[in-house]
């Protein structure tokens, strides 16, 4: 499963080979992010983003698990508990704006990480699995995400929840059953929040479950590259440690960076002020917005507003959960044998005007409903499924690629002024640290 | 087949949303939104500098203390500060004796039963205690204040846009209707009971100004206790009931950022030492 010329662990000390023997553990994290996993060389910044959405998701466990055992999941004192957290609880405050922008954090560098796979076609044979996966944590991280922002009661919570559990009345038929089903009242209250916070509790396991299935589905081929060559050979490769672990420490060291200025001087910048109001069913604020990273897709539900043959609210939701469902189909949608846009002058330049119109669908979705906002949503949601569904299979069909290097190395090379593989001394055997 | 079908899903969402776009603007053509009086005059709030603004702020415990004397001779007669315990005043700068004396001379009592009969009665309050409330419930707090309840004051400067600078706006904002408002909104007269406020949302809000004079509270510490003196005063005695460990927060913050500073320093010098020689 993995390249041949992988180097294999040796353990040294006895303890350790009398605990391989028994149970490969440490081979196994050898295997998989260590000096037994050989990665393309020419990696960018962008690929630091994996690593950093794992640490993201451990940052949220450890500090969702000491907030549960201060949390307290009831309607009357949900609020207040966490506003006790905040309080009274030793560096309570540090744990709740940590969680709380920890979640923006993970679908920040998520949402790159995804960015990432759709510039360089790491979606395409053969790491299909890798980006099917990928997709099923997303929407996972998405569950877990409007369920912990549910949690703390706040106006925001209460009617963000009554309006995302309200898509499920859309349904023909049996909608209504099945809100009122899920949500077990018919509106969000004790028993609502009760649930909520159970699967809140559960899903980022199952997201670190899958995420071991995707990092597996992910060593088979190996990691992508920006050139989307395959590897070849061992020049093409270093291990992963020290080579990668020590750029992800640097990566890590910026991420932690930016995520400390936010939760020590800004933790309230990218909440809503009214979450600070308790939930009262009674009140309803003047603009429901979802947190920042659901926007994009909340400009999609508004933009349908066309009765044909089902009401527009079913249309829009359809159309929401298409949005994202349609990622499913990508690696089969886009056919073009260039995994990365590097070498696509064509689909460039669609890949931009994407980026351009989920950040005016990000706009749209969170700004006021009047008619100049919701017509830029329709356009840009109408690109949206274009992009993918139509433009994207005939882009692959028609454009012509630029020629490809012909391997890891020579793009690499060539980037340093030509100097032939001779010069560089470039093997497994001259990269290999001192053990 | 996979890609005719997405094709032909792709293509029945974008006309659906296309016919949107279509329908949207004709009836954007057809009826212009009409311009409120909330659009046109309600105003954004005024800078308000405080000392905790900014990453290096921490709190003015003179001027926070003066805050809270507003809150104990005008807020508190209506607005309560539910998350907020007398004990907490110890954080601006009280000695625990005058947290004492100022819970036992708290004009309201704190209701607990009487020991002896369990009747329901009150008590004089302790440090542990929070700050009483005004009314017993939403009900009373309607009768008495024209039909609406005055809110907790615990977040208010996390629960509104601008915080701070929004409360202290607010307290100082209070005019008559412009006679410009007026000509074009005839219908938008502030109702009775109500008053003009531009920088509330609607316009009209159901508090009557709170700090109608100079000397309505008489500092001790020499300061000018003018109506918009007051306004700041009460606005950063607000910052600090709803984010009490701001201060702590700044200071940790900066511990933070400098360690991971040079953390990164040492990353990214890790990092060229093992990368040295490879090209990529």
């Amino acid at each position: 499963m993995s390249f041949p010329w992988a180097r294999h662990y040796e353990p040294k000390q006895p303890l350790m080979k009398w605990l391989d023997d028994r149970l490969p553990l440490p081979r196994f994290v050898y295997n998989a992010v260590g000096a037994g996993y050989p990665v393309p060389r020419n990696l960018n910044y962008f690929w630091n983003f994996g690593v950093l959405a794992g640490a993201a998701l451990a940052i949220q466990i450890v500090t969702g698990i000491v907030l549960a055992m201060h949390f307290s999941t009831d309607a009357n004192t949900a609020f207040n508990s966490v506003e006790s957290i905040m309080r009274d609880v030793n560096a309570g405050w540090f744990l709740r704006y940590a969680h709380a922008n920890g979640a923006s954090m993970f679908l920040a560098v998520v949402y790159i990480h995804i960015g990432r796979g759709l510039y360089y076609g790491s979606y395409k044979p053969p790491r299909e699995m890798v980006w099917l996966l990928g997709v099923v944590i997303f929407l996972l991280m998405m569950a877990t995400a409007f369920m912990g922002y549910v949690l703390p009661w706040g106006q925001m919570s209460f009617w963000g929840a009554q309006v995302i559990t309200g898509f499920f009345s859309a349904i023909p038929l049996v909608g209504e059953t099945i809100r009122v089903w899920l949500l077990g009242g018919y509106a969000p209250d004790a028993a609502a929040l009760n649930r909520f916070f159970s699967l809140h509790f559960l899903l980022p396991f199952v997201i670190a479950g899958v995420i071991i299935l995707h990092i597996w589905a992910l060593h088979i081929p190996g990691s992508n590259n920006p050139t989307g060559v395959e590897v070849k050979d061992e020049q093409d490769t270093v291990p992963f440690h020290p080579y990668y672990t020590a750029k992800d420490g640097f990566g890590l060291g910026v991420f932690l960076l930016i995520f400390a200025a936010v939760i020590f001087f800004a933790p309230n910048l990218l909440g809503h002020p009214d979450n600070y109001i308790p939930a009262n069913p009674l009140s309803t604020p003047a603009h429901i917005v979802p947190e920042w990273y659901f926007l994009p897709f909340y400009a999609i539900l508004k933009s349908f507003t066309i009765d044909f043959i089902v009401p527009a609210k079913l249309w829009g939701v359809l159309a929401m959960f298409g949005s994202i469902l349609l990622l499913f189909f990508l690696p089969w949608l886009d056919t073009s044998p260039v995994r990365s846009a590097n070498y696509r002058p064509v689909y460039r330049w669609f890949l931009v005007a994407l980026l351009v119109d989920v950040l005016i669908l990000g706009y749209v979705g969170g700004a006021e409903p009047i008619a100049r906002n919701i017509i830029m949503g329709q356009i840009a949601s109408a690109y949206y499924f274009l992009h993918f569904l139509v433009i994207l299979p005939i882009v692959s069909a028609m454009e012509r690629p630029r020629p490809l290097p012909g391997s890891i190395t020579e793009a690499v090379l060539s980037k340093h002024g030509g100097t032939s593989p001779a010069q560089t001394a470039m093997s497994g055997g001259a990269l290999a640290p001192a053990e | 087949m996979v890609r005719i079908i997405a094709a032909l899903v792709g293509l029945g969402f974008a006309v659906m949303a296309f016919v949107g776009f279509i329908s949207t603007t004709i009836g954007a053509i057809q009826e212009p939104a009409k311009p409120t009086a909330e659009h046109e005059f309600h105003k954004h709030p005024r800078e308000l500098e405080l000392a905790s603004n900014g990453p290096f702020g921490k709190f003015d415990n003179r001027q926070v203390q003066r805050g809270f004397q507003v809150y104990k001779e005008v807020c508190s007669a209506c607005h309560s500060l539910n998350l907020v315990s007398f004990r907490d005043l110890s954080q601006i700068g009280y000695s625990e004796a005058e947290v004492k004396a100022i819970a036992s001379q708290w004009a309201l009592e704190t209701p607990a039963p009487n020991p002896e009969t369990g009747e329901m009665a009150t008590r004089k309050n302790l440090p542990s205690d929070r700050f009483p409330k005004p009314f017993a419930n939403d009900i009373a707090a309607r009768a008495a204040n024209n039909n609406a309840v005055p809110p907790d004051l615990s977040l208010m400067t996390k629960a509104r846009h601008d915080g701070a600078a929004y409360v202290y706006s607010l307290i100082t904002g209070y005019q008559n209707q412009p006679a410009e408002l007026l000509r074009k909104f005839p219908d938008a007269k502030t109702p009775k009971g109500l008053h003009y406020n531009p920088y509330f949302a609607n316009l009209n809000l159901a508090m009557a100004p709170p700090l109608t004079s100079a000397g309505q509270v008489q500092y001790t510490d020499g300061t000018r206790p003018t109506v918009d003196q007051m306004a700041q005063d009460v606005a950063a005695f607000l910052v600090w009931t709803a984010e009490p460990k701001l201060g702590a927060r700044h200071l940790a913050g900066w511990a933070a950022v400098i360690f991971l500073a040079i953390f990164c320093f040492l990353a990214w010098g890790a990092y060229q030492s093992v990368w040295r020689g490879v090209k990529h």
